[in-house]
């Protein structure tokens, strides 16, 4: 049974990474403006006409 | 109004009405030379996307902004309390540009460093319609950005609440704990699972481990994300109030308590999944109900009003000066459109002074050389002079502000409903708690901790606080998305139990820029009517411009003679034809009587043959709320206009309604207060500083606001103008929120009597427990959801 005590391990440091990268899109401004970038993204450079 | 014009031509560049059609690139037209000269340069730089991501999305810039305007941005020790940041290279700055509205603003905003050499780089915080930005200042000014930004229609504003320094930063808190929240809950679920399901003998040692690790997993949450309970219920312990989160802190506890000791004995699993799962739960109804409209701002001061700098005239010169700095002595130059920001005396122009914002009296006043002005009104027409004889934090206006900044809202202390029942639900579940404890100490007294320990987890009230702040926030955003905006959830309960309502005229019932034109006397024909229309158009008086507008114009007239005699009239030959405007004794030569309402008199061919007058328009459809406000409300308006329009206003709140004219401020103030002596809820809906006071009494004040972006009073809500007409669907939907509260809390009281009847016998087993509480959690979710949608469905907002 000891793979149970491995997959454990696992499951919770995969969440535990998922969770970092949750605290670190807040702390990085990911949360405070939810219009701008995901329009952001859609422009793009024309060259000059 | 629906009129026909000869087309319906729209610009391109900023969708207002083309009323002349000289401005044309190949097929597109402009309504000005502003809007077509953004649109030239946008084509150049090849920013031509703007137009294509959303139509027409410019600013109109019909009304050309002062040359100088942002001349006070060279100083640098203004500049320097302004900027956020400056190093040898770049300097950034970030202004606040009320136009921002699409994803076209973004666009050009952030495409800025194609437009002006030295912009390095520019980045908006859309929620806040701010723009960042970075620019080398030894190629590019701060004025010229400043100036550019006006050039493309998107003019910063910028007030002396900015030169205040460092803004609140965003509370991000909430969202943490609820990220620590849910990551603990989903992993305590998941190492319950194998309890639920059950163990085999041989795995006993596996069941240590999972409720050890639950135990840490769920430190975090009692520690940490459950913080904002305990905190508000420690609060509300030391006012000696039991609100809502008192009973949620103790349940939090006590199942925390009950599992830890569960888990060190060896005797069960605890019950930590429902413990996380409820911190959860409520944390995300918080973060729902808290997502407040950030561009917003409820609590103003006059500040905000106020211009950064203003122009003094130093030796002859025009120098600005920030406005802390000037000092009575100095005089100022206030040009057209522009606030006076502190009292003075006229030393030289006519001044036309706009006081409907702090007075509510609609049309301008008008002074000489010599009198005294006072800070907060707007001069119209030409450039006046002034003397300042007190500071800007001593004039009138500052003043009227402090002090109705200190009174307080005595009866704001009142508390939420939902408190109520909270507070009704505890003393129901001790008493169950206390019955129970009884009980078993005569049966078996073994069982009473744990049968008393589960009543409490089981008869938590976070159903009720979930119904509530789900709601809440609900209803909240379906108000904002009907351009009306509360400050917070209490106020939804105040506008459903308000039961008078009061408004202000100017600005409220009636558009300020909307302004009709009436002619009193003998009747003219059309011809004469274009003749006083090209006359009026002439001059630059705020009065002779509206006749412009109102009146029917032919562009083939021309004007000769034209001259302009101050504080009189005006005249000129209109194709040969002597006009006249102005006062009755300028046009007539009789001296004028006691008049009213502010009139215009005309003079044709050197025969006085009437007067216009000048009626503020109703908004549309307020006369149909008032209808149907009647019959629910006593309504009473307090005006600081005269009274020439009390007939008009009675034939619109009818006859019942309560009407005060030539209303000041503190009268305005004093007439909310005695309604409220008499047990009154009042509701009060203004627009201008004059109703501030009223506004902060009143149990809901309601700012109107042409738009959102203006700056309006202090209040508990602001409201689109043009939404106005809706108001009592609002209050509707503010009352069908408390029926959905009940309901739902109704419901989550059925499923704490299935947990209390598996409690008080002392078998509530943790796999219950975490059945009953997740469900009841999510179906309050949603028939709180379902419900509001309904609600505003029905309502059709």
């Amino acid at each position: 049974m000891t793979v149970i005590i491995l997959l454990l391990a696992a499951s919770i440091s995969v969440s535990a990474i998922f969770l970092a990268g949750f605290i670190w899109c807040v702390r990085h401004k990911q949360y405070d403006d939810e219009f701008s970038p995901p329009v952001r993204i859609l422009f793009d450079d024309k060259p000059k006409a | 109004m629906a009129t026909t014009h000869d087309s319906a031509l729209k610009c391109a560049h900023c969708g207002e009405d083309c009323t002349d059609h000289s401005f044309r690139i190949e097929s597109l037209a402009f309504c000005c030379a502003g809007c077509k000269t953004v649109y030239q340069l946008l084509n150049q730089q090849g920013l031509c996307a703007y137009y294509e991501l959303n139509e027409q999305p410019g600013a109109t810039l019909k009304v050309a902004v002062r040359k100088d305007k942002f001349a006070f941005l060279d100083d640098d020790a203004i500049a320097r309390q302004l900027i956020n940041f400056r190093d040898d290279g770049q300097t950034r700055i970030c202004f606040y540009l009320p136009h921002i509205h699409c994803s076209s603003c973004l666009y050009l905003l952030e495409n800025l460093r194609k437009l002006q050499e030295g912009v390095l780089s520019s980045r908006v915080d859309f929620a806040r319609k701010e723009v960042t930005i970075a620019f080398d200042h030894r190629i590019v000014s701060l004025r010229r950005i400043a100036e550019l930004l006006t050039e493309t229609g998107y003019e910063p504003y910028i007030s002396l609440a900015a030169m205040k320094g460092a803004k609140p930063g965003v509370d991000r808190s909430l969202i943490y704990r609820l990220g620590v929240a849910g990551f603990c809950f989903a992993n305590i679920m998941l190492m319950s699972f194998p309890e639920y399901l059950g163990l085999e003998s041989a795995d006993r040692s596996l069941q240590g481990m999972f409720r050890w690790l639950n135990f840490m997993l769920s430190l975090p949450v009692f520690l940490y994300s459950a913080y904002p309970f305990y905190a508000s219920a420690w609060k509300g312990l030391r006012h000696r109030f039991l609100n809502i989160d008192a009973p949620i802190a103790l349940a939090v506890a006590i199942t925390f308590g009950r599992s830890v000791y569960e888990v060190v004995t060896g005797t069960g699993s605890g019950y930590f999944d429902s413990m996380t799962g409820i911190v959860f739960f409520m944390l995300a109804g918080k973060v729902a109900q808290d997502k407040t409209y950030r561009q917003l701002a409820f609590d103003r001061d006059y500040t905000s009003w106020f211009p950064v700098a203003v122009s003094v005239l130093k030796d002859e010169q025009e120098v600005p000066v920030a406005l802390p700095a000037v000092q009575p002595g100095d005089t100022m130059l206030i040009h057209h459109g522009e606030l006076i920001p502190a009292d003075g005396i006229l030393t030289r122009g006519a001044g036309l002074i706009d006081y409907s914002f702090v007075t509510g009296e609609s049309a301008p006043v008008e002074k000489e050389m010599g009198e005294l002005v006072y800070a907060g009104g707007r001069q119209q027409g030409a450039n006046i002079e002034v003397l300042v004889t007190r500071e800007v934090a001593q004039s009138y206006l500052t003043q009227l502000w402090n002090q109705d900044a200190q009174r307080k809202k005595s009866d704001k202390d009142k508390d939420s409903f939902v408190h109520l029942l909270s507070q009704f639900f505890t003393w129901i579940v001790f008493s169950i708690a206390g019955v129970t404890a009884l009980y078993w100490s005569f049966v078996d007294a073994s069982v009473i901790w744990n049968a008393v320990t589960a009543i409490l987890i089981v008869a938590c009230p976070c159903a009720l606080l979930l119904s509530g702040t789900f709601t809440n926030g609900n209803i909240l955003r379906i108000l904002g998305r009907n351009r009306f905006y509360l400050r917070d959830a209490q106020a939804i309960e105040d506008i459903a139990q308000i039961d008078h309502i009061v408004f202000d005229k100017t600005g409220t019932l009636t558009a300020v820029q909307d302004t009709d034109v009436q002619f009193e006397g003998a009747i003219l024909t059309l011809k004469q009517e274009q003749r006083i229309a090209e006359l009026a158009a002439q001059s630059n008086h705020p009065l002779t411009r509206i006749m412009a507008s109102r009146l029917p114009r032919k562009s083939d007239l021309r004007v000769a003679g034209y001259r302009e005699h101050t504080g009189l009239g005006i005249e000129g030959f209109v194709n040969g034809v002597l006009v006249q405007l102005g006062s009755l004794r300028f046009v007539s030569g009789v001296a004028p009587g006691q008049g009213i309402a502010t009139r215009v008199y005309v003079a044709y061919d050197r025969r006085p043959v009437g007067y216009y007058t000048f009626v503020n328009r109703y908004r549309d459809g307020v006369a149909d709320l008032a209808t149907r406000l009647q019959k629910k409300y006593p309504l009473s308006l307090v005006s600081g206009d005269n009274n020439s329009e009390a007939h008009r206003v009675r034939a619109l709140l009818g006859n019942k309604a309560e009407l005060l004219f030539q209303q000041q401020p503190a009268d305005k103030l004093h007439h909310i207060q005695s309604l409220q002596e008499q047990g009154r809820s009042v509701m009060m809906i203004g627009d201008g500083l004059n109703d501030a006071g009223a506004l902060q009494q009143s149990h809901v004040g309601i700012a109107l606001a042409e738009d959102t972006n203006n700056f309006t009073p202090a209040s508990d809500a602001i409201l689109e103008a043009k939404q106005l007409p809706l108001l009592d669907r609002f209050i509707q939907l503010c009352k069908a929120n408390r029926r959905i509260i009940i309901a739902s809390f109704c419901l989550s009281i059925l499923y704490n009597l299935i947990g209390i009847y598996f409690a008080v016998q002392g078998l509530l087993s943790p796999m219950i427990a975490a059945i009953l509480m997740p469900s009841s959690s999510l179906s309050i979710l949603l028939i709180t959801y379902g419900s509001s949608q309904l609600a505003a469905w029905r309502l059709k907002l």
